[in-house]
């Protein structure tokens, strides 16, 4: 396993646990036992999840990155006692933050269940290769982490166009798509991870899937209006 | 066996009697454990040899962090030994593993081949009142420094002064210590590791401390190696970091400071005396010890300077059938060079010995596994003592109680060792006994021990990958000794997360693949045709693919070596020996279209001159070579007088009248490399000039040679053709790349003449000279082709364009894609007896592959749930080793990941927005499990912790 595979989730988690801080270890830069210098993907992970933090009101301090191998254990053991110190400085969330940790939680939980969405809109620079610590600053900026969240999509079947052609439920990852035969398929928001699949597929004849944005997504169709009358083809 | 002694050698190849003396050690090693209790009572201190005796250790220890095997013993300074007294350590040894009755002990061992890798003995500078050290305190050998500069040398990392323990902050190497010199005692071979060792303490010594101010006193720059020049490029733009060439001694030291004066002169300033914290003697390579002994013992011969006398054509033979050397008692070689030497020489014996391949194995027979997935998870926790080592800060029984209390825990005890074979026994009964399907060792670093653990299981007809190994000891002990109570709570959590997560741990498979026990190899050249022949030797089909009409590569333009090799015969013998091969087929205009397979199952399809074909083949040995670099400088091609030295190489063999009669001849080196487009060194230009230079004074002495240079990179043992060159008057001047050689065609006094013009720094002119011939050390750069090789065979290329390896120096002959090798000149420019080296390694590591009939694939690898895979390819970007394709299926495309090709790192785990790919064993919910046991109990909420009381 590589320090790659701590996915953005693991670290929210934590907090969400209410750990006061979150270190990862990787090996050392451009030294990679594998092949793949995944490394550098953790580093990118960790840099969008400061600004995450930041964007939430969580104090980014609390997350570390630090580079070394395994025959540095002196340098192990300065970074890992640096942090602690750092940590136990800030105390327990709240302690360095505007919010205590349960006000944090549920915006915490909030930015979890956009993990699938987050990795899709930044994969390129979660996996792209920063030449020196000088880029670090610039890989995601404040900004970009307020557009991420603003522009955040969702998506709707508009049960005036829906056919209930069963395509977007089959293709759909999350299974949040709930239909069945001659009835108007639904997206249930809360399992949907925007993955966009949906949109895709659904037949340009129908054009049903709508992606929606800045604004809130109508209410799903009351079940009982959800059966399709088709006119038989001989009639 | 390592403490061992050789005594004598009967015999001969395929069957020697060789007489061993097992010293003793005083420790039992099958009972040590290395858990150093002994070490910390032992009363007897002594300078430790392995930090240069630098600070202590005591008469009983372990040498040093990394020994195999990591188990103690007692040197000569034991007090029991020396005068009867003491026997502490076999009091504290809880495993009984002190004897101190030990004798040595006579031991007889048959053998077929002996390899002979001594090493090489550090130049011991003391021999030269010159070099100060052992006179001054702050005079340190590069050795000294190493050790210095480690973790676990003798200051823990820090970098002091013997002289008052501060830290150094003007630090000065000088090069050349004990080589390049023909002075007594010193050795007139250049030591080939220094001039890169000393940049990597430089680079070391700034991480250390970024203010230090760092000078290197040096002759020749000589980054030959791969990646080297860029490498001295960084360091070279450290901050205060200083590279000044020229000769330096030490003169004297500050008696109030202790700072130590070093004299030196530079072109701009004269002699000068400067005065440094430190001074590092960059020391160079002796031959071992006892070298002559060794060679008297073994009955090899010796070369002029005490090092393995090896057959010109091949570098890994000694003088007597049987016996192989490797590493550098070939000669000064850095690591990769040793490693291709130790693969090299393993692949001689194979071709020796293969007929007796196999005789001596046994398979282990597993009892069959039993099907627990159905079960409710029912935990065993063992928690190790480990001697003293973590009972000592950790409270195991209160531990062991602890774990009791967890979910799913049905059963858990102490154990002082479990590693101890006992210890082993116990938790394989215990399994059976208790119905145990899961099961924690709360001990040590996975790293050392899981793999026996994980044996432990399968005795006991348990899935291996049911195992979780909880890390009490370098996570938790070793780190909080003097906070014991807290130590102990930590071993609380790291267990509590273990048996959480072992809930969720899955049984996999692992997977047996056929081995295809033919290999392929590419390229016809010295590098492809040794190799392939070594591997036919040892009775594999070998199918050996060129490009050109016959074999012979490169090669078959080169004619003698610097030592006198006959190459044409060398080539034209192995081509022979190609053809004849039964084992061998050489398929010639050949190209590869398309290589597709994976590790022990590779199909290629080559076009040649017998047609298209299909070879399924196990390996693949890459050896493409190299090509050179065609000059569009010093008017090469516009010119027939000016050459390259290939070309002069040629004209020479062929007896080229008007070159015999030339009245001057110049050489230009670097051309084409050591620039902005080609940012490395060819490596082999230096000792080709000085080789054609002597072989052209040789048929007219009264040629005049000038070899016009920037660093004469003649390292090794080829120094010594260097100096001869210089005595037979060849004239060698250096010149900067901001001002290089200029060359015109001019008539001088109606004859027309080569104008060759360099500036001489000293007299701030030009200096020119009229030349008859020129002939340019033209680069060598890439095959043509490597981009196609590459893609084929999924390996990749380094910044320079030649095949990148697996690892520098621990896997040099391996691609990171398995069952794909490299040797010779696709690797890097290289000299004929290295790529030999180098093919004969490649051919080891291909017979550890094809020599197996299975190769086992490890189950913690990637797998996708159809289903949610949404096939939006961020996965197979990730992944650098192409273990994942996607495959059509009416639900759009979708991952698939090749599980022989999947390493486990778990990239596109993470990529995935829907989690459909997921690396197995190291799970999500795997994972997500032991954070959240991670958090901190609350308070009441754990009913044992009442009950244990120091909470």
């Amino acid at each position: 396993m590589c320090s790659g595979r701590v996915d953005l989730d693991f670290v929210l988690r934590a907090f969400a646990n209410g750990m006061e801080g979150v270190f990862i270890g990787g090996c050392r830069l451009n030294e990679c036992n594998y092949t793949t210098h995944g490394n550098y993907h953790a580093l990118n992970m960790v840099l969008l999840c400061k600004r995450i933090m930041e964007h939430i009101g969580l104090n980014p301090e609390r997350l570390r990155i630090a580079f070394m191998s395994s025959g540095e254990g002196n340098l192990f053991a300065e970074e890992v006692n640096d942090f602690t110190r750092k940590v136990k400085e800030l105390g327990p969330i709240g302690a360095s933050e505007e919010n205590d940790l349960e006000a944090l939680r549920p915006r915490i939980q909030e930015v979890r269940e956009l993990v699938p969405y987050i990795k899709m809109a930044e994969r390129e620079k979660l996996e792209s290769r920063l030449e020196s610590e000088a880029q670090y600053e610039g890989l995601f900026t404040a900004e970009e982490i307020d557009r991420l969240f603003r522009e955040v999509v969702s998506y709707y079947i508009d049960p005036e166009k829906c056919q209930a052609c069963g395509i977007c439920a089959r293709r759909c990852p999350a299974e949040a798509i709930v239909g069945g035969k001659n009835r108007i398929h639904v997206i249930d928001q809360d399992s949907c991870i925007k993955c966009g699949t949906c949109l895709e597929v659904c037949p340009p004849k129908f054009g049903a899937v709508q992606e929606i944005m800045g604004e809130p997504v109508p209410p799903p169709i009351p079940e009982e209006e959800r059966t399709i009358e088709r006119k038989s083809k001989s009639a | 066996m390592t403490y061992t002694e050789v005594d004598g050698v009967e015999g001969e190849a395929g069957d020697f009697q060789v007489m061993l003396t097992r010293k003793p050690r005083y420790v039992d090693e099958n009972k040590c454990t290395g858990c150093t209790t002994c070490v910390e009572y032992c009363p007897a201190e002594y300078p430790d040899q392995f930090n240069q005796e630098i600070s202590d250790n005591k008469a009983v220890h372990i040498y040093f962090a990394q020994a195999i095997p990591l188990v103690a013993y007692i040197d000569e300074s034991c007090l029991y030994l020396k005068e009867k007294k003491c026997r502490i350590c076999e009091a504290v040894c809880k495993n009984d593993a002190i004897n101190l009755n030990q004798k040595p002990e006579k031991v007889e061992v048959k053998v077929g081949a002996i390899i002979l890798s001594p090493g090489y003995e550090p130049f011991d500078p003391r021999v030269r009142e010159e070099y100060g050290y052992g006179k001054y305190e702050n005079v340190v050998t590069s050795l000294d420094f190493e050790r210095l500069l480690c973790a676990t040398g003798p200051y823990e990392g820090e970098i002091l002064r013997a002289s008052d323990k501060e830290h150094p902050r003007k630090i000065a190497w000088l090069q050349c210590i004990g080589s390049r010199r023909v002075t007594p005692g010193d050795n007139s071979y250049c030591s080939s590791v220094c001039c890169t060792y000393t940049q990597k303490q430089v680079i070391l010594a700034k991480d250390h401390d970024a203010e230090a101010d760092c000078t290197i006193f040096h002759n020749d720059i000589r980054s030959y190696g791969k990646d080297f020049e860029t490498y001295y490029q960084r360091t070279a733009e450290l901050p205060n970091t200083r590279f000044i060439r020229s000769y330096a001694s030490v003169v004297g030291e500050d008696p109030e400071t202790k700072n130590v004066l070093v004299r030196y002169a530079t072109a701009d300033e004269g002699v000068k005396e400067e005065a440094f914290d430190m001074v590092v003697l960059s020391i160079g390579l002796n031959p071992p010890a006892d070298h002559e002994a060794l060679a008297a013992q073994f009955g090899v011969e010796l070369e002029d300077h005490g090092f393995c006398r090896a057959a010109t054509s091949n570098p890994l033979k000694t003088s007597r059938p049987g016996i192989y050397v490797s590493g550098a008692f070939q000669g000064p070689m850095d690591i990769p060079e040793s490693v291709f030497t130790a693969s090299g020489a393993g692949s001689q014996c194979g071709e020796l010995l293969d007929h007796r391949r196999g005789k001596l194995t046994r398979e282990r027979v597993y009892p069959e596994e039993r099907d627990v997935s159905g079960e409710e998870p029912r935990i065993g926790v063992f928690v190790c003592h480990c001697g003293a080592n973590i009972g000592r800060v950790v409270d195991v029984p209160s531990t062991v109680d602890y774990a009791l209390s967890l979910p799913n825990v049905v059963y858990a005890q102490e154990q002082l060792f479990s590693c101890a074979t006992n210890s082993a026994q116990e938790i394989t009964d215990m399994i059976k006994e208790k119905d145990l399907n899961r099961v924690i060792v709360a001990a040590c670093s996975p790293r050392t021990l899981e793999p026996l653990f994980r044996d432990t299981l399968r005795e006991a007809g348990i899935n291996q990958y049911y195992y979780e190994m909880a890390n009490i000891r370098e996570h938790d002990s070793w780190v909080h000794s003097k906070e014991k109570d807290e130590a102990t709570r930590k071993a609380r959590d790291i267990i509590r997360m273990s048996v959480a997560r072992a809930a969720h741990l899955e049984p996999l498979q692992e997977i047996d693949l056929p081995v295809n026990k033919a290999a392929l190899v590419v390229g016809g050249g010295i590098a492809g045709m040794t190799s392939a022949l070594s591997i036919a030797n040892q009775g594999h089909e070998v199918h050996l693919v060129e490009r050109e009409k016959d074999l012979g590569g490169t090669a078959g333009r080169i004619h003698y070596t610097l030592d006198g090799m006959d190459v044409q015969a060398y080539v034209k013998d192995l081509v022979r020996r190609g053809h004849e091969h039964p084992g061998v087929h050489v398929y010639t205009e050949a190209k590869i279209t398309e290589a597709t397979g994976y590790v022990g199952n590779f199909v290629t399809k080559v076009d040649s001159e017998r047609g298209a074909r299909e070879i399924e083949h196990g390996a693949a040995v890459i050896a493409v070579g190299a090509d050179v670099y065609e000059p569009t400088e010093y008017l090469y091609g516009e010119d027939e007088r000016v050459m390259t030295h290939l070309e002069l190489e040629e004209r020479i063999s062929e007896g080229d009248e008007t070159l015999a009669r030339a009245g001057t001849l110049v050489m230009i080196q670097c051309v084409g490399c050591r620039n902005e487009e080609r940012n490395y060194c060819s490596r082999i230009c230096c000792g080709e000039s000085v080789k054609n230079a002597l072989k052209l004074k040789e048929i007219n002495p009264e040629m005049e040679i000038y070899i016009l240079f920037r660093d004469m990179r003649t390292y090794g043992l080829m120094e010594d053709y260097y100096r001869e060159a210089s005595e037979k008057d060849v004239k060698f001047i250096r010149w900067e790349p901001e001002d290089p050689p200029r060359v015109e065609a001019v008539e001088e006094e109606g004859r027309p003449v080569l104008r060759v013009s360099v500036p001489d720094p000293i007299l701030g002119q030009r200096l020119a000279t009229d030349a008859d011939a020129l002939a340019l050390a033209a680069a060598v750069i890439p095959p043509e082709g490597n981009k196609d090789i590459a893609r084929f065979f999924k390996v990749s290329l380094g910044p320079d364009d030649f095949f990148k390896e697996a690892h520098v120096k621990l896997r040099p002959v391996e691609f990171g894609t398995e069952g794909v090798y490299l040797c010779g000149t696709a690797h890097y420019p290289k000299h004929i007896p290295e790529t030999i080296n180098q093919a004969y390694g490649a051919a080891g590591r291909v017979l550890t592959l094809l020599s197996h009939d299975i190769v086992t694939v490890s189950g913690a690898v990637c797998e996708v749930e159809e289903k949610k895979c949404i096939g939006c390819g961020a996965c197979a970007e990730a992944c650098t080793y192409g273990a994942i394709e996607f495959r059509k299926t009416k639900q759009g495309p979708k991952a698939v990941v090749n599980p022989v090709i999947c390493k486990g790192d778990g990239l596109c785990n993470v990529k995935c927005p829907t989690g459909a790919i997921v690396l197995k064993h190291f799970t999500d919910e795997e994972i997500m499990s032991q954070i959240d046991a991670a958090a901190p109990e609350k308070e009441g909420e754990q009913p044992m912790d009442a009950a244990v009381g120091d909470v």
